[in-house]
């Protein structure tokens, strides 16, 4: 079986964000990029499921600007046996995504689409759902466990209310949640490694597929500053407080 | 190079305050990734513990094993199970291992440039074939043996002695300050023959009369192991003798090697302090304002900045003469005695920032400070290195 796994280009977790000053976006220029962390834990696991010998190949892709390479690049130095890189330059959306994946499932018929729940830069969370619809295969999200016998697949979910337990039938697409694993530390020469494995691309009219903006960003603003706290002298005082706020 | 410029003014540049000099843009997108797969490591697995293990003198061997399994160790040789990286690759791991800590950094210094190095570049095949894998993954631990007692700057000078016997070799003498000794599977020993020529010898743990004492008392480098290494009539093989190598010029080109990375390390430390003192004195409020607000503040974080900023961008540049053999020793001395130097200071005046808290071990500061002092010293001192440059600049000797 081969197991499909996207991954993103996102600014690395450790970098504070800055909005552009004419508000039309985030600063990504000179700022340390990496692979969306969630998206690290679906290729850890893509390669866990192969260590087991469920999994014959692992095929990492992204959509993005040449860039984007490198973070393909991570990924096949952490053991994706070849990456898919297609070319796009401008901002995309879930939808989009979406589309280019399906197009890229077609061609590539895998048994499992694995994709992080998340990308930390717009906390979209919709590519997996919107995959599995364009596509008519099962969904599984958020998933903290994964365990492959035969043609189906027992998914332990996170939801709000616990956790929910759910067969789904392979082909699927499931989407990883933080404590699904903890993705391995690269070794050094696998990243020289990473060099000589293959790197397919391709661009959007390659693939057939179209990506009109479906949304159009009106505004990008950081957070309020969050201003101090004061103390109440007594309980009575709290609940008046709060009542006073509308927050009970 | 003609750049075409419209007339008018330029935009402004952003400025990044941890990068001035945008360091990153001059790394190819392979160093990118050796950087983060070796900052991953030492951020994840190394800086949890490094507060016990310095606080308690824990050697780990597990940290050997764990860099050996990730390709660290004798990362620049090619063959024998290593990786064959640049030395631009191994300064960017040598850098993210000491930001966490100097004994890290060590540890890894010491197997890679002091004990594989000869045994790859001075070794016979066979030599190789025995240790080199067993190095490379952690499985053995290497140590090496050139500071004596009475001859610390003055290698030459040693007394340790190999004599010549029928089919092999007799040492006897004492080594000390030796990092790793006391629990070193492999001994790469220096002393002189008959002829009062330098020899290096590979001796391992169980030979007759070899013994390691640990030294006890270090208030630097605690998470790494030192001690002596003492020689009472320790009979070896010819095959113990490294062959292809005679005279100071053998130990010289480990410490080279060594120095690069320290070069790189130093500053890496040293970026750990600035970085605490910068958080220390932005959350740390006096007087109704933080501390980053005063000027005298100001002014030691910049000297930090400045002095970081252009000490690594002369390591690149001695990285990318080392990658093409174009760094003479002179040069790795001026670096090695820069990153040193200006580190020591840097984590003092941290420390100094820090305030009552500098000097407790939940703060990084005091430990990259007692680190440094011995970081300064090791492998020539600061007034050592100033010496060599000094006649590489008067063709005046002013050693002894």
């Amino acid at each position: 079986m081969k197991v499909l796994v996207c991954v993103k280009r996102v600014v690395d977790y450790n970098v504070r964000i800055r909005v552009k000053p004419d508000g039309g976006g985030v600063v990504t220029d000179g700022v340390k990029m990496a692979m969306n962390p969630f998206d690290e834990i679906a290729v850890e696991e893509a390669l866990r499921m192969r260590e087991a010998g469920h999994v014959s190949e692992v095929v990492a892709v992204t959509i993005g600007d040449k860039k984007s390479q490198e973070q393909l690049r991570t990924a096949l130095a952490m053991g994706a046996d070849r990456a898919i890189w297609v070319e796009h330059e401008e901002a995309i959306q879930p939808l989009g995504v979406a589309r280019v994946l399906k197009a890229l499932a077609e061609r590539e018929q895998p048994g499992l689409v694995l994709l992080g729940k998340q990308a930390i830069d717009d906390d979209c969370g919709q590519t997996a759902q919107m995959l599995a619809a364009l596509w008519q295969r099962p969904q599984a999200t958020y998933a903290s466990e994964v365990v492959i016998s035969g043609e189906t697949v027992r998914v332990t979910r996170e939801v709000d209310a616990g956790l929910e337990v759910i067969d789904v039938d392979l082909p699927a697409v499931i989407s990883t949640d933080l404590r699904l694993n903890e993705p391995r530390y690269v070794k050094l020469p696998d990243i020289m490694k990473a060099k000589r494995k293959p790197m397919d691309s391709y661009t959007l009219p390659d693939l057939g597929v179209e990506l009109p903006p479906l949304v159009e960003r009106l505004e990008t603003t950081p957070p309020p500053a969050r201003t101090g706290g004061f103390k109440v002298e007594s309980v009575e005082e709290l609940v008046a407080t709060l009542k006073e706020k509308g927050l009970v | 190079m003609n750049v075409e410029k419209k007339p008018g003014p330029s935009p402004r540049a952003s400025f990044d305050w941890s990068d001035a000099l945008l360091l990153e843009s001059q790394l190819t997108e392979e160093e990118r990734l050796v950087r983060d797969a070796a900052r991953d490591y030492a951020q994840g697995s190394l800086l949890p513990r490094i507060r016990d293990a310095h606080r308690d003198e824990l050697f780990e061997r597990d940290v050997l094993r764990e860099m050996g399994e990730l390709g660290m160790l004798g990362s620049t040789l090619t063959g024998y199970g290593c990786a064959g990286m640049s030395y631009v690759c191994y300064g960017l791991v040598a850098r993210e291992v000491e930001r966490v800590d100097s004994a890290y950094r060590s540890t890894l210094s010491v197997q890679s440039s002091l004990v594989m190095y000869p045994i790859w570049a001075f070794g016979s095949e066979a030599q190789r074939q025995r240790y080199l894998p067993k190095l490379a993954t952690g499985e053995w631990l290497g140590s090496f043996g050139l500071t004596e007692p009475d001859h610390g700057s003055d290698p030459s000078g040693m007394v340790t002695r190999a004599r010549k016997i029928g089919g092999g070799w007799v040492l006897n003498g004492a080594k000390t300050w030796i990092t790793h000794s006391p629990e070193a599977d492999v001994l790469v020993v220096w002393a002189k023959d008959d002829h009062d020529v330098i020899r290096g010898f590979i001796l391992e743990r169980g030979m007759q009369g070899l013994s390691t004492p640990k030294i006890e008392g270090k208030f630097s480098l605690r998470a790494s192991v030192t001690g002596e290494i003492v020689l009472a009539d320790v009979e070896v093989s010819e095959d113990q003798l490294l062959p292809n190598v005679t005279g100071l010029k053998g130990p010289f080109n480990c410490l080279n090697r060594a120095r690069y990375g320290i070069a790189w390390g130093a500053l890496g430390a040293a970026e750990a302090c600035w970085h605490a003192a910068r958080d220390y004195t932005l959350d740390r409020k006096q007087f109704g304002r933080p501390l980053a607000a005063t000027q005298l503040v100001q002014k030691k974080l910049a000297d930090m900045q400045t002095e970081i900023t252009l000490g690594l961008q002369g390591c690149m540049q001695l990285g990318r003469l080392m990658d093409e053999d174009r760094a003479a020793p002179e040069a790795i001395s001026l670096c090695k005695r820069n990153s040193c130097g200006k580190a020591l200071e840097i984590a003092r005046v941290a420390r100094d920032m820090h305030g009552g808290n500098g000097i407790s071990d939940e703060y990084p500061v005091i430990r990259h400070m007692l680190n440094l002092e011995a970081v300064n010293t090791y492998e020539g001192t600061h007034d050592v290195h100033a010496l060599i440059l000094g006649q590489a600049q008067t063709g005046l000797s002013a050693f002894g």
